[in-house]
C-alpha cells in the first residue's frame, strides 16, 4: 500500500510541475504561487532568494509572529553581554525590498492534494509550490515531570524570546555559590553546539559575578559538538567550575521535579539553584500535522532538492528536515533554502535542478573574546545522501598560534551574524 | 583484490552518466553566509565581490595549501577542487 502511494506521488511529482500546473498557456499567464511556512533562517532565505531569482513569482511568507527572534546569539543574553532586542529580525525588507507578501498567522493544516495551507483564522492559501520551514517543537511528554508548566520553573530557553529572558532573570537572582544545572538532549536536536556554548558563556558570567558557583551538566549523549575545544576551554577559562556527566555515566535524565528544582538521573538526584532543561525535539508541529514527518518526528527529504518524501510540490528545510550530516543550524537552513529556491525556479522553467551547494558553519563563543567554529561543505547525491566533502572542514585549530585564532574567531562570530541575517531577512 | 576493484571503477566510468556540475553561482551563494549578501563583506570579514579573478583564485589556492594562514578558510578551501576554485573566483570577480 505504502509502495503504491509512494510510486503515485513520485509519478505525480515528476509530471505535475512542468505540464499540469504551468505548461498550459491559460495557467502559465498567472504567476506561480509559492507559499513559505515559517519566517526563520530557512523560510526568510527561501522567500528572499525565490524573488531574487524570479521577481515574477508570487511568494507568500506565513509567520505566526510579527518578528523573528534568532536563537543564535540568544546564549549571549544569558551571559549578560547582549540584549535580546538585538536578536529581533523583522520582515520589513522582505516586503518592501523584495516584494514578498507576508501573512501573519499560524499554519494549522496543509492539504497536499488540494495544495492549500489553512491558517488559524480558517482562511486558506493556495499554492503551486510549498516550502515548509517550521523549525522545531519541544517534546513536553518525553521526560516525566517536564511539561509546559514545568518550563516556567525550569526554562528550556531553546526558542529565543520570553524563555531566554526568564532564564536570564533566574541566573541574575541566583546566589553566589549556587549550582546551575543544564540538561542536554540526545541527538538530533536544534543547534548541536548550543548547550555547550550556553554552559561556557554562563560560566563567564558566573566567574565574573558569582565565582563560587558551579555548573553541573547532565547529558543524554556520550559525545558532543566541538567537544575537545569546549572542554579544553572550560579547563583553561573556568577551572573547576563545570562538571559534565556523559550519558554512559548516568547523565541521561529520568525525571524532573520542577517545584523542587531537582533532576533525577542515573548519576543521582541533584537539586539546582537554577535548572535549564533542554527537552527532546521534533519538527515543528505543522510538519507533523501535514503528514510530512516520519515516525521519529522529523521530515525525510530528497537530499538534492529537499523535496518532501511524503508529498509532491512540497519542500522541507531547516531544523525540521532530515539532512544527513548537516547539523540543525541557521547556516544549514540558509543554504538549504537557496537550494530549494533554485530547484523550484528550475522546475517551473521545466529544467532539471542542478546539484546542490550546501554549507554549514557554527561559530560558538566560550567568552566574549574566545570563539571556536565547526564548518563543512557538503556533497549531496540521491544514493549517498548528504555527506561532508572528505579531507576538509572540521573544527578550529586545537592549539592557537601567534595569530590569535580564538580572538579572531570571536570577531568573526559577530560578523557571521551580521552577514547571515542580512542574507536571510535583509 | 584492490586492483580488480579499481579497474572495475575505471572501466565503469565511460558508461556512467556524466555528472551535472553545480552552478558556480550556487557555490558562491554559500559564501554569503559569512561574507554577506553578494559577498560585499561584513567587517572584519573580507568583501569579495569584484576583486580580480587571479587574486581570488590565488588566495583560495593558498588557503587550500596552507600557504596562507587563516582561522576557517583553510578548512573550507580544502573542500573545493582547483576547477571549482577557478569558477568561484571567476563568478566573484564578475560581481559588482
Amino acid at each position: 500500500m505504502l509502495g503504491t502511494r509512494r510510486t503515485f506521488i513520485r509519478t505525480a511529482g515528476a509530471a505535475g510541475v512542468g505540464i499540469a500546473a504551468f505548461g498550459a498557456p491559460a495557467i502559465a499567464q498567472a504567476a506561480p504561487r509559492i507559499v513559505v511556512v515559517g519566517g526563520g533562517f530557512g523560510g526568510a532565505t527561501a522567500a528572499r532568494y525565490l524573488r531574487l531569482a524570479n521577481p515574477k513569482l508570487d511568494v507568500t511568507l506565513v509567520e505566526r509572529d510579527d518578528r523573528f527572534v534568532t536563537c543564535p546569539f540568544s546564549n549571549y543574553v544569558l551571559g549578560g553581554f547582549r540584549k535580546l532586542d538585538d536578536n529581533v529580525q523583522t520582515f520589513d525588507a522582505l516586503k518592501s525590498k523584495h516584494g514578498v507578501k507576508v501573512v501573519k498567522g499560524e499554519a494549522t493544516a496543509i492539504d497536499t492534494t488540494a495544495r492549500s495551507v489553512t491558517l488559524g483564522d480558517g482562511s486558506k492559501l493556495a499554492y503551486d509550490k510549498l516550502v515548509v520551514s517550521p523549525g522545531i517543537d519541544l517534546n513536553f511528554k518525553a521526560v516525566p515531570g517536564y511539561d509546559e508548566t514545568a518550563a516556567e520553573r525550569m526554562p528550556h530557553a531553546w526558542k529565543a524570546g520570553a524563555q531566554t529572558l526568564l532564564l536570564r532573570r533566574q541566573l541574575e537572582a541566583m546566589p553566589d555559590g549556587g549550582t546551575f544545572i543544564v540538561c542536554a538532549p540526545d541527538n538530533p536536536f536544534r543547534c548541536p553546539p548550543g548547550p555547550y556554548e550556553r554552559i561556557s558563556v554562563v560560566a563567564w558570567y558566573l566567574k565574573n559575578n558569582k565565582p563560587k558557583s558551579k555548573i553541573l551538566v547532565f547529558d543524554a549523549k556520550d559525545a558532543f559538538s566541538k567537544q575537545g575545544l569546549f572542554q579544553a576551554a572550560w579547563e583553561s577559562e573556568y577551572p573547576g567550575m563545570i562538571t559534565w556527566v556523559a550519558g554512559k555515566d548516568g547523565g541521561k535524565v529520568e525525571s524532573v521535579d520542577a517545584a523542587e528544582l531537582s533532576v533525577k538521573a542515573g548519576f543521582g538526584t541533584e537539586k539546582g539553584a537554577v535548572v535549564n532543561f533542554i527537552p527532546p525535539q521534533t519538527a515543528g508541529r505543522i510538519a507533523i500535522a501535514a503528514g510530512l514527518a516520519e515516525a521519529n518526528g522529523w521530515c525525510a527529504v530528497d537530499p538534492t532538492t529537499f523535496a518532501s518524501r511524503k508529498a509532491a510540490n512540497v519542500h522541507v528545510i531547516g531544523d525540521a528536515a532530515i539532512a544527513g550530516a548537516m547539523p540543525k543550524s541557521g547556516s544549514s537552513a540558509n543554504t538549504q533554502a537557496k537550494v530549494v529556491a533554485a530547484a523550484i525556479v528550475a522546475g517551473l522553467e521545466g529544467k532539471e535542478a542542478m546539484p546542490p551547494a550546501l554549507f554549514n558553519v557554527c561559530y560558538s563563543l566560550v567568552s566574549p573574546d574566545y570563539g571556536i567554529s565547526v564548518t563543512n561543505v557538503f556533497a549531496a547525491t540521491a544514493d549517498k545522501g548528504i555527506v561532508p566533502v572528505p579531507n576538509s572542514g572540521g573544527v578550529s585549530v586545537g592549539k592557537p598560534t601567534s595569530m590569535g585564532e580564538r580572538k579572531l574567531e570571536a570577531e568573526y562570530t559577530a560578523a557571521w551574524y551580521q552577514a547571515i541575517v542580512a542574507d536571510s531577512w535583509g | 583484490m584492490k586492483r580488480v576493484a579499481s579497474m572495475a571503477i575505471v572501466m565503469a566510468l565511460p558508461w556512467a552518466a556524466p555528472a551535472l556540475a553545480q552552478s558556480p553561482l550556487a557555490i558562491v551563494q554559500t559564501c554569503y553566509v559569512c561574507h554577506g549578501p553578494d559577498a560585499r563583506g561584513a567587517a572584519p570579514i573580507a568583501p569579495l565581490a569584484g576583486l580580480p579573478k587571479d587574486h581570488l583564485a590565488r588566495q583560495m589556492a593558498d588557503f587550500k595549501a596552507d600557504r596562507r594562514p587563516g582561522t576557517i578558510m583553510n578548512r573550507i578551501a580544502k573542500s573545493y577542487t582547483d576547477e571549482q576554485i577557478g569558477l568561484i573566483a571567476e563568478t566573484l570577480a564578475a560581481m559588482k
